[in-house]
């Protein structure tokens, strides 16, 4: 017998396809193409693929990389829903693909299932499931996402009660996915608004009782790019791989700044 | 947020502050609308429920009406309310849609332009009405 071909080639791919395991069904995973050298519009190809019911779509997505075709394009690191690099439409909906199960996206009564993967929209996409973040970012930083402190500097760590720490919790959360920006129809109209993501990670600093930039941070946020529109559609809230609790800090950033005069 | 030091290292207070626009505009909203929920109601209610309703309107029951103060300020203020509010919507629905800076400049344009037409008219039938004048 030959030994297992585990030769890499430059576009990733594996080799021959690994022995198919038991209880695997074949479900065919559609994906949303674009190579920018090529194509003037994107398209989709459709692969068939065995799985598992405790695959995870990245799992999917891998096999097809690996040995079916090795010029499919996404971005993944931990595989471990922390880093949020792997965010995107799975069957419409904003999701990060190492935290959907194929047994949740199986068609009941033996129906042949179909996996749709598309890139997030509202960034402009760079190759198949690879999106430009760098809009995403910039308005990520235009809200200063860090400490902002004036006078001097403590001789100790800055103190906080358990409390004015539980106050900003939810927000603490983000990982910067862009699942909840990409999901919400304000944002796709291009540079337009901030996103929630970006709001979300204002919160966190502006609810902070260590932190003393509220003030420039809420009047970035009143500007027509900010808060004000929200159109509290909840798409963000439902889109959050991490359970935040977006539009109600949306929902507060509104009522701080409505109050603080 | 009070400060409780002097602030040596702080470059500068935040700029100028942005007006409050965008804010005042999404506050409106809010109470042009719940003002409009009575205002409408009570509007189409009186027009079209009471005392049977569309029938009885004819040229002496708006001018009975609108011999009232009373009644003059809720149709103005339903006009204007309802006019500003429905403009500020489609002010929101523009900016969210237009894709090109031209094209949402002259769709504001029109929207503007149609709104002070509007709120003219309208004022000026209420301030000048003439109940005198004859029916046909």
């Amino acid at each position: 017998m030959t030994a297992v071909t585990s030769e890499r080639t430059a576009t990733g791919k594996r080799g021959d396809q690994p022995p198919v395991p038991d209880g695997a069904v074949t479900v065919t995973v559609r994906v949303q193409r674009f190579n920018p050298e090529t194509d003037s519009e994107p398209r989709w190809e459709s692969f068939g693929v065995p799985a598992l019911p405790t695959d995870r779509v990245l799992n999917l997505l891998h096999y097809v990389k690996w040995y079916l075709d090795g010029t499919l394009t996404f971005r993944r690191s931990c595989a471990h829903g922390i880093c949020g690099s792997d965010a995107m439409q799975i069957n419409g909906v904003n999701r990060l693909a190492c935290k959907v199960l194929v047994k949740d996206l199986l068609a009941g009564g033996g129906k042949h299932t179909t996996i749709t993967v598309a890139p997030i929209k509202g960034l402009p996409v760079n190759k198949d499931l690879l999106v430009d973040m760098e809009p995403f970012m910039e308005a990520f930083r235009a809200v200063k996402p860090f400490l902002i402190t004036y006078g001097n500097e403590p001789t100790r760590e800055r103190i906080q009660s358990a409390a004015d720490r539980e106050r900003f919790d939810d927000t603490t959360k983000c990982i910067l996915c862009a699942c909840c920006t990409t999901s919400c129809p304000v944002f796709w109209n291009e540079g337009s608004y901030f996103g929630p993501a970006a709001i979300v990670n204002a919160h966190r600093f502006i609810f902070d009782s260590r932190d003393e930039g509220a003030e420039e941070r809420l009047d970035i946020l009143n500007d027509a790019e900010g808060v004000w529109r929200c159109r509290t559609t909840f798409n963000c809230t439902d889109a959050c791989p991490r359970g935040i609790q977006v539009t109600k800090a949306i929902q507060e950033v509104k009522r701080a700044l409505l109050f603080r005069r | 947020m009070t400060l409780a030091l002097d602030k040596p290292r702080s470059p500068r207070r935040p700029a100028a502050r942005r007006g409050n626009f965008e804010m005042i505009s999404w506050l409106f909203m809010r109470i042009s609308g719940l003002a409009l929920i009575v205002l409408v109601l009570g509007h189409l209610f009186i027009m079209n429920i009471l005392d049977g309703g569309v029938h009885r309107i004819n040229f002496a029951f708006v001018a009975g009406r609108w011999s009232s103060p009373f009644w003059q300020f809720w149709d103005l203020a339903m006009l204007w309310l309802a006019e500003i509010h429905g403009g500020n919507g489609l002010r929101t629905v523009i900016n969210d849609y237009a894709r090109k800076d031209s094209t949402r400049f002259w769709l504001k344009i029109m929207l503007y332009v149609s709104m002070v037409l509007i709120l003219a008219l309208g004022s000026y039938v209420i301030f000048t009405f003439d109940a005198t004048i004859p029916a046909n």
